[in-house]
């Protein structure tokens, strides 16, 4: 029996040479990692575990309980939803809106700044970070400059807590339009032209044809960039890692730099594990929360 | 009839102009970078600042060179290109088993694969670096490039692909004696050049911007990217910021570059891969 079945594999051997090893990859640095992350959330991993793994012990939910009293993860949940609520309508409307601009035509000029929006997305989140730094730098920067021209006072972009939070959010939409203006785009060259021909025959306006033909037909791209955007700015990371630290006074910690912190500066392994289990949860509820808002919204 | 196109065109007009000031406003980092990092070190902190710099000079990119180990740098972050381009391949590789061979759960496996994509990077990361501290390659190459080496998305673009070439073709060149590995190399890899163009600039963006792997993996300067370099100059040259500026064009200026000579493919390989 065991011997048939080798005998098949070795024939049909083929397909597994093709898959392994992208599977070998995928399942031990992807699927068994998730099961390592929520086995030593229920433990005090820390350095003294790494080196020995005697000294490392169960505590329960220990983990998850101080998570409910730790007021620097109090300020990172507040933060991260601080940044989605604001971010991410702003990604929609300025990737949406670009791209029905681009959309007007297809000459190169068209083409031209179809490349110049898309630039940022592509553009190295440490290089942005060094420029942006020294653009938003209180005494120094180009933009208490350009402010000081119409005579308003030098703004502590980095240095206040809330204006810190707008800050990041400035770059993180400027670097976050790119891909889902090309995403909408492609979307619109979708749209057959037959519709709006037959929406001017009937005597709609431009305005009519955008909020009744176009948006409605963008349903699932909107629905698409939606899904996505959330879960990446749930996974709000870079920015204030490279920019702000985290700081000042916490103000710009996100979940996801919350745990890289504990994890990787505190070394206090399982704390930050079950901190990414929270982080994981929350994304999988907000997106299950979004797929059932869409079926509603695809009944009426 | 005349006077609708007159609006149509008023309206090009509008959308024209506004997509220039959007566009300036947009780019405008980009070029205070490219600016800046010609100036002088005394330049850069005059107020009011100058838009070009007075007396161009390229000290700071030599800086770069001298001061930092740049070089070093720029030599890992290839090494990581190239790696990456490895598993680029074997994400091909696999889209190709998915796409033209049946067996067993195959759909169930794939929808495994896909499962790996909702995984966020917080939560792996963490147990990946203690995988790999047991298997001693924290502070190697190997560890820097391993863990990326697969990706669930790109095996599924590449099986979207492949799934398009006739099985007619396979079949043909089985009859005429090619060996399996024969047919991908020489049939299909030639066949799926589009998708391998869309994928391969979408990998040497990615190697050569990887950033935060690096930075947890690489204890010692000898193996740092010119991201992680770059981050290191943020922090050691905090107020040279002609010099920082040099460091940023230096990473980003070649992506520009390879990005204005593909974008075309970029966009259209958006546009093909079903993101409708």
């Amino acid at each position: 029996m065991l011997n048939q079945l080798v005998k098949g594999t070795v024939r049909n051997r083929h397909p597994f040479i093709f898959i392994a090893p992208a599977l070998v990859i995928l399942i031990l640095f992807s699927l068994i990692p998730i099961m390592i992350a929520f086995v030593i959330s229920f433990t005090d991993m820390d350095l003294k575990g790494l080196a020995d793994w005697s000294n490392i012990s169960f505590i329960g939910v220990e983990n998850y309980a101080n998570l409910l009293g730790d007021t620097v993860f109090h300020k990172a949940v507040y933060n991260t939803f601080f940044y989605v609520v604001i971010g991410v309508p702003l990604v929609i409307f300025f990737s949406l809106g670009i791209a029905l601009l681009l959309n007007y035509g297809k000459n190169l000029v068209f083409t031209v700044f179809r490349a110049v929006y898309f630039m940022p997305a592509i553009t190295n989140i440490i290089a942005i970070a060094v420029v942006w730094g020294f653009l938003y730098n209180t005494e120094y920067g180009l933009f208490n400059y350009l402010l000081s021209l119409a005579d308003v006072d030098k703004i502590p972009w980095l240095e206040h807590p809330v204006i810190a939070k707008l800050s990041l959010i400035l770059l993180a939409v400027w670097k976050g339009i790119g891909i889902n203006m090309i995403i909408f785009l492609a979307a619109l060259q979708g749209i057959p032209n037959s519709y709006y021909e037959a929406a001017k025959i009937d005597g709609a306006k431009r305005w009519q044809i955008l909020f009744y033909i176009t948006i409605p037909l963008l349903r699932y791209a909107i629905f698409f960039v939606t899904v996505t955007t959330l879960i990446g700015w749930l996974q709000f990371f870079e920015e204030p890692f490279i920019m702000t630290q985290g700081g000042p006074l916490d103000g710009t910690v996100s979940m996801a730099l919350f745990i890289y912190q504990r994890g990787f500066q505190f070394s206090e392994f399982g704390y930050a594990a079950a901190g990414s289990f929270v982080l994981f949860i929350v994304i999988i509820i907000v997106t299950l929360l979004q797929f059932k808002l869409r079926k509603a919204d695809d009944e009426i | 009839m005349a006077s609708g196109r007159s609006k149509g065109n008023t309206e090009k007009w509008i959308a024209t102009i506004l997509l220039i000031v959007g566009g300036f406003i947009v780019s405008l980092p980009f070029l205070w970078m490219i600016t800046s990092s010609f100036k002088p070190e005394s330049e850069i902190l005059q107020m009011p600042p100058t838009i070009f710099a007075e007396n161009p000079t390229i000290q700071n990119y030599i800086n770069l060179f001298t001061n930092m180990n740049f070089g070093v740098y720029l030599r890992n972050t290839l090494i990581i290109v190239l790696l990456s381009f490895v598993g680029l391949f074997l994400n091909a590789m696999a889209g190709y088993g998915f796409a033209k061979y049946d067996f067993k759960n195959k759909e169930k496996v794939f929808y495994l694969v896909l499962a790996t994509m909702m995984i966020p990077g917080q939560v792996t990361m963490i147990p990946v670096y203690l995988l790999l501290n047991e298997m001693g390659l924290i502070n190697t190459m190997a560890g820097i490039v391993l863990p990326g080496l697969a990706a669930a998305f790109s095996i599924f673009l590449f099986r979207m692909f492949m799934a398009t070439i006739p099985t007619d073709l396979i079949e043909a060149a089985r009859l005429d004696g090619a060996g399996e590995f024969y047919i991908f190399f020489r049939l299909i890899m030639p066949i799926s050049k589009p998708i391998f163009a869309v994928q391969g600039i979408l990998t040497f963006i990615a190697a050569w911007n990887s950033f935060l792997w690096p930075l947890i993996i690489a204890n010692d300067e000898s193996l740092y990217t010119l991201s992680v370099g770059l981050s290191l100059l943020k922090g050691q040259y905090a107020s040279n910021f002609a010099l920082q500026m040099a460091g940023a064009a230096f990473m980003v200026i070649p992506i520009i570059i390879i990005f204005s000579f593909f974008q075309k493919y970029i966009v259209e390989g958006f546009t093909t891969s079903g993101l409708k």
